[in-house]
């Protein structure tokens, strides 16, 4: 059993835990994942994991709760346990050499695993662009941490309600237009994000790096649920990503997967990105 | 004098149409009487050959001696010296290539049903057993980790303990009991079974940790760090692999392994669990072993109208068991033998629509002896299929190989071993089952974990010298 430490709710949707599990906090390095299972008839659900505390042992996870799973996680308490947790999977995320600046994109709760790259980045002594996504103002998460991990915050809303007007592209396209040197983007969301960064980046050659969430079960390299196509070739996001080269990523191969179980779970969406698919 | 009757003495099993629509166990086993009386159909070969054929030596004629006579747990104590999971054995084995093949009762007739009489006594002491608990034994203070609680990690510790080592199971699942668990079904291998199995080796005092990735949470070196002083490595089957043919990434393609961990791990064939899986029309497995017949056989449960098998050769090809292929057959689904996928269609939507398929004839035979086959030109259709499982065998896990620095694995990324100690290139590490020989059989991969435990003792004692 693993039990919760720590609850914030961040939002009506989306939770902040701080979950006790001490063999993945000494290991977990950013762009890593968990997979957790809250009860005996509960499904496996991959998280990235947002940070993780060494010395108290915890590792923080911040997921909207929208599929079953994540429900049943959401309604649990501080002093709670979950059934399993096991980590840290998938590659952690490695950058370009010699690199002086950087924008890491998050989309909505992707901003979750945006900030742990930024903060690592940051911390690296590299000049950080944090471009976060948001429906509207009052859906923003984790608004302070992500100030302390870039050098600039650009916060975006569709809606125009808080920071920029506009989607994340928009404002990517600008920095760029207005001048800001790129070695590489680091961009995690909504699979459309995802892929419509990679457009922006494309033409100007600028290495674009995505964290994929596809449909997985064991999380270890036994299932293949989580295949991907990248530059031609089937790869194992648990195994081989989750990060991957975005210009090379089949993302519409991996939008129709993800919708999977779509007419099963309607109502289903998925608790990293807000897309409906088959885990959560 | 022994029974001569030429068969096997039947064994009852759930009516086929009604099988195919559940997922209790197909074949019920023996009555004592049958039992008695099948074990009596043992000749008592001086040189008995069927012993030979068995991976772990099981003492065969001797304990079908004591069914015979009607002393169950007598006949069970002789099968447990060296088989640690017969009721999983008596189950899974392909008993009609081993101790069965060389029975002499199968020269003009059938062989003596061995699996079926293995399996009666597992079950008999299970139900009627005196429920003593063997005695723990006493430590030699020694510990020992082992990577995967499938066959043969559950095998390797289970000889270990009782020789007194201090044994601790790594495994990545939140169940132990690996492909027992994940991948062979309930109606083949009832859970309850193995999970007493896993009981049996807990009340032994080994100590199972689920949710432990090595290689990820832990490396190989960190668990020699933390005082183990050998470490047998057996995690399994790896990434599924696939044809390459255009259409894989559609939805509704499964690999076999994702299907099967579904149904039989996540329990999505029981309503109230979370786990989601396609309700399918038609579905195709592709391929010809127990894991196909496993994932067609589950896909008609599930409510499919119509399940082929797809394999490229013939059915004496076919590397299944021969009481699967029957079973399957009986059930409904549906033999596409000498046909092979050219590629999975897709609807506007991205969803599987239907396979092209070619048929095929038999060539030359291969390196493995078994006749090739080759396309027939010009012979492609069209399969009616929404949902494609891929069942064409996996290739070594790569977590453990890939951090652990001084482990060899070959091309294939298998682990290196030595086949007599079962011994890797790194001091003090073994291994065995399907991350040495990539897809096998449950009882090879116990043969392994015995051998193992043998040499791992060995080992250690020549080292505390």
């Amino acid at each position: 059993m693993y039990r919760i430490a720590q609850k914030r709710v961040l939002n009506e949707q989306v939770t902040l835990m701080k979950i006790e599990a001490p063999y993945i906090a000494a290991k977990v390095d950013a762009g890593q994942f968990i997979i957790f299972r809250v009860d005996e008839k509960g499904e496996r659900v991959p998280l990235t994991v947002a940070d993780a505390d060494k010395e108290a042992g915890t590792i923080t996870i911040i997921f909207q709760s929208v599929g079953g799973s994540t429900r049943k996680l959401a309604a649990l308490n501080e002093g709670d346990s979950i059934l399993d947790v096991v980590g840290p999977l998938g590659v952690a995320t490695e950058y370009e050499k010699d690199i002086k600046r950087v924008a890491v994109v998050g989309g909505g709760v992707g901003c979750a695993i945006a900030y742990p790259q930024a903060k690592k980045l940051h911390n690296m002594g590299v000049y950080v662009d944090l471009i976060a996504g948001f429906r509207s103002k009052d859906i923003v998460i984790i608004e302070d941490e992500m100030r302390e991990a870039c050098n600039e915050l650009h916060i975006c809303t569709d809606d125009g309600s808080y920071g920029y007007h506009g989607f994340v592209t928009n404002k990517l396209q600008e920095l760029i237009d207005g001048g800001a040197k790129y070695d590489e983007v680091i961009a995690i969301g909504p699979v459309p994000m995802m892929k419509f960064i990679c457009k922006v980046t494309e033409p100007y050659e600028i290495k674009t790096l995505v964290s994929l969430n596809p449909i997985m079960v064991d999380g270890t390299g036994m299932c293949g649920g989580c295949r991907v196509t990248v530059d031609g070739k089937l790869k194992y996001a648990c195994v081989d990503g989750p990060d991957f080269d975005g210009h090379k990523v089949d993302f519409d191969e991996l939008m129709r997967r993800n919708g999977t179980y779509k007419e099963q779970e309607k109502a289903h969406v998925c608790n990293l990105t807000g897309e409906v698919r088959g885990n959560g | 004098m022994a029974n001569m009757q030429p068969t096997k003495t039947p064994v009852k099993e759930q009516e086929p149409k009604v099988r195919a629509r559940n997922f209790k166990e197909v074949t019920l086993g023996y009555t004592p009487e049958e039992a008695m009386n099948e074990a009596a159909r043992c000749l008592k070969c001086k040189t008995p050959m069927c012993k030979t054929g068995c991976p772990v030596s099981v003492r065969i004629p001797e304990f079908l001696d004591k069914v015979a006579a009607g002393e169950f747990e007598e006949a069970y104590t002789i099968i447990k010296s060296t088989n640690s999971l017969p009721a999983v054995t008596g189950r899974v084995c392909p008993q009609e290539r081993q101790c069965e093949s060389k029975c002499v009762r199968g020269i003009k007739g059938e062989p003596v049903a061995i699996g079926r009489l293995e399996r009666f006594c597992a079950d008999y002491v299970r139900e009627n057993g005196s429920s003593k608990k063997a005695d723990k034994p006493v430590s030699n203070g020694h510990k020992v980790a082992v990577v995967g609680a499938g066959p043969s990690g559950l095998t390797c510790a289970g000889d270990l303990a009782k020789l007194g080592y201090d044994v601790t199971i790594f495994e990545a699942f939140h169940t132990a009991g690996g492909v027992l668990m994940y991948g062979i079904p309930e109606f083949r291998l009832p859970k309850a079974i193995v999970q007493n199995e896993i009981d049996g080796l807990k009340n032994l005092g080994v100590d199972i940790e689920t949710n432990m990735v090595i290689g990820k949470v832990l490396s190989i070196d960190e668990l020699l760090d933390r005082g183990y002083e050998a470490i047998f490595v057996g995690s399994g089957a790896g990434l599924p692999r696939f044809m390459g043919i255009e259409g894989e990434g559609l939805v509704g393609v499964y690999s076999a392994n994702e299907y099967l961990t579904r149904i039989n791990l996540m329990k999505a064939y029981l309503e109230d669990y979370d786990t989601p899986i396609k309700k399918s029309r038609s579905v195709a497995v592709c391929g010809g072993g127990n894991v196909a017949m496993d994932a067609a056989r589950s896909a008609m449960r599930l409510g499919a109208e119509h399940v082929y098998i797809v394999y490229r050769r013939s059915l004496d090809e076919m590397p299944a068991r021969k009481e699967e292929v029957n079973h399957a057959m009986e059930e409904g689904i549906e033999f596409l033998v000498l046909n092979n996928p050219v590629k999975i269609d897709g609807d506007e939507n991205g969803n599987v629509k239907g396979m092209t398929c070619i048929k095929m004839q038999l060539g030359e035979a291969d390196e493995s002896g078994r006749r090739s086959s080759v396309p027939v030109e010009g012979s492609e259709y069209e399969l009616d299929v929404d949902t494609v499982i891929m069942a064409i065998g996996t290739s070594p896990n790569p977590l453990i190989r890939s951090t652990t620095p001084g482990l060899e694995a070959n091309k294939r990324g298998c682990l290196v071993v030595d086949e007599e100690s079962m011994k890797t290139s790194k001091e003090g590490i073994y291994a065995g089952g399907d991350a040495v020989t990539g897809a096998a059989t449950v009882i090879l991969a116990m043969g392994a974990g015995k051998k193992a435990a043998a040499h791992i003792d060995e080992y250690i004692k020549q080292k505390n010298n």
